[in-house]
């Protein structure tokens, strides 16, 4: 195999990659609150709601608060950006995306971190004291994921001798007893922690509340309107789904293209898509029964989280 | 059993027991607790079991059944009980906060992979290896005890203790002899009644089971 085919075949996985989590991402929002509503005995609005919001979204007026600085219009354009580069390099669909070998977990971290921390600036920057409290909150939530994610890395990272995530999958596929092993299901059970946190779901936030004391990422991008909220929204989505999609893929990365051939993609496509939405429904169920915790017993969960993480890299020295 | 189902079965376990132990600081409903104190006796049994098919030791896995059956159903039953009496059953102000607590027990599991090194070393197979779990969550049930202020959370304290103990035998003897063990559960077993007693004359007497009443004179 020549190194054109190589750079074709990662250049088209990762063009797919992105599409598949940029509009995955909106329907895997519409299937969790369609499976919330159902469970909380409504109809609930179809799961493809999502996506026609967006689209009435961007055909809306662009409005902009007249204070605001060229951060606020900047954000959301940051915030999808990084979130479809993290996509494009990411071991999604298949293990040898383009860039792979860039592909290392801090890297895809801080992609996202800095769509965050913008998002966080343009809170602030309208001005308004919703928009501030939000960012605060927001800020201090991922302040405190932070230690709990890079220690989750480190447990992660053990087994496989690397940090680059592809090579984790491919060396989780190698040898499947590692996703038993106490070292990565401690890791695994903290990442998932903070990815609840980090994308706003509850027990952390409630993404379907409006009363604006309890609300954190709502208050965020309170000032956005039109085509910008649709970026945001879309921004987001596509960040849940990414951070779940490698969730899945190192809990059980079975079906992931290994070969290069159509064939092989199309497959990790399906069951990429089949692990994440039997993932969203679990978690939308499960929210069903969960209330919103105080936020200043946000720390509590979080410092659970890290010791998790820190009980992974533990048992990860010790069983090695 | 293979060696490799073997070595992930303990290891799960072992790891399950450590777990337990933290989640008990972790959470503050005296229910809840006693639930997880439930599932680690369980834990506990998986490893006596574990160990016992593969030595091939029936007197091992009779040991595991009866864990199971004391650490994992009639302890925390006896506990519930006294759990359901108390209307305010939660562990609202210990002594130190839940999340210093929580980088407590990171720094006591440290400490435990630290101190047994030299004891890892000296026995390094499957079971042997996962000695500092047993430790650590020796160590984390010392903490609630010194930390926790409701009766109940230093039954529980006491309780993760002697799970620790168990586990730490279990590993590094493959199991005591049956007599020696069942000596022990009757120990912990009177225990724990002797504190269900303490704890309702102690409800009857003072009217909660917050240990820090009982630091002053009541008529």
């Amino acid at each position: 195999m020549t190194a054109d085919t190589h750079v074709a075949w990662g250049a088209s996985t990762s063009v797919l990659q992105v599409a598949a989590i940029a509009l995955g991402g909106l329907v895997l929002v519409g299937l969790m609150r369609r499976v919330r509503a159902r469970l909380e005995g409504r109809v609930g609005p179809p799961i493809l709601q999502p996506l026609l919001d967006v689209r009435k979204l961007f055909r809306k007026e662009r409005l902009r608060p007249d204070q605001a600085s060229w951060i606020f219009p900047f954000a959301p354009v940051v915030l999808i950006a990084t979130v479809a580069v993290a996509a494009g390099i990411a071991p999604l669909i298949t293990v040898r995306p383009a860039l792979g070998t860039g592909a290392d977990l801090f890297v895809l971290v801080y992609l996202l971190l800095s769509g965050s921390t913008l998002l966080a600036l343009a809170g602030m920057d309208a001005g308004t004291a919703f928009g501030g409290m939000g960012s605060s909150r927001a800020v201090t939530i991922g302040a405190l994921a932070e230690p709990a994610l890079l220690v989750t890395i480190l447990a992660l990272s053990m087994s496989a001798h690397s940090s680059n995530l592809p090579e984790i999958v491919r060396s989780t596929l190698a040898a499947p007893g590692t996703v038993v092993s106490p070292a990565r299901l401690f890791a695994l059970a903290s990442l998932l922690v903070v990815i609840v946190a980090e994308s706003g779901r509850l027990p952390v936030d409630n993404p379907s509340t409006h009363l604006e004391l309890t609300m954190i990422h709502e208050a965020m991008i309170l000032e956005y309107a039109g085509p910008d909220l649709a970026l945001v929204t879309v921004g987001e989505a596509m960040r849940m789904a990414l951070l779940l999609c490698v969730f899945v893929n190192l809990l059980a990365p079975w079906g992931i293209a290994t070969s290069m051939t159509p064939l092989a993609a199309l497959v990790g496509l399906v069951s990429l898509g089949a692990k994440v939405a039997l993932v969203g429904v679990v978690m939308a169920g499960a929210e069903v029964f969960m209330a919103k915790l105080r936020l200043f017993r946000l720390p509590e969960l979080l410092a659970g989280a890290f010791v998790l993480a820190l009980l992974g890299v533990v048992s990860g020295t010790v069983l090695s | 059993m293979t060696s490799s189902v073997y070595a992930s079965t303990l290891g799960l376990s072992a790891a399950l027991v450590l777990l337990c132990a933290v989640v008990t600081l972790w959470r503050r409903s005296l229910g809840a607790i006693v639930k997880v104190l439930a599932v680690q006796g369980a834990a506990l049994a998986c490893v006596a079991l574990a160990i016992g098919f593969h030595e091939h030791d029936v007197g091992l896995e009779v040991i595991a059944v009866l864990v199971l059956g004391a650490k994992g159903v009639v302890v925390p039953t006896l506990i519930t009980r006294v759990v359901r009496h108390d209307p305010t059953s939660r562990e609202s102000q210990p002594l130190v906060n839940v999340p210093a607590s929580l980088v407590a027990a990171g720094a006591l599991v440290f400490l435990s992979f630290a101190a047994t090194r030299s004891v890892t070393a000296l026995e390094p197979t499957t079971a042997g290896r996962l000695i500092p779990f047993g430790v650590a969550a020796m160590l984390v049930g010392f903490f609630a005890l010194a930390t926790r202020r409701k009766a109940v959370s230093q039954i529980v304290g006491l309780l993760l203790v002697d799970n620790g103990v168990a586990l730490v035998a279990f590993l590094a003897t493959a199991g005591v002899p049956v007599i020696v063990e069942l000596g022990a559960s009757l120990d912990v077993l009177l225990a724990v009644v002797v504190l269900r007693v303490l704890a309702t004359q102690m409800r009857a007497h003072v009217g909660s089971l917050d240990l820090d009443q009982l630091a002053e004179l009541h008529d």
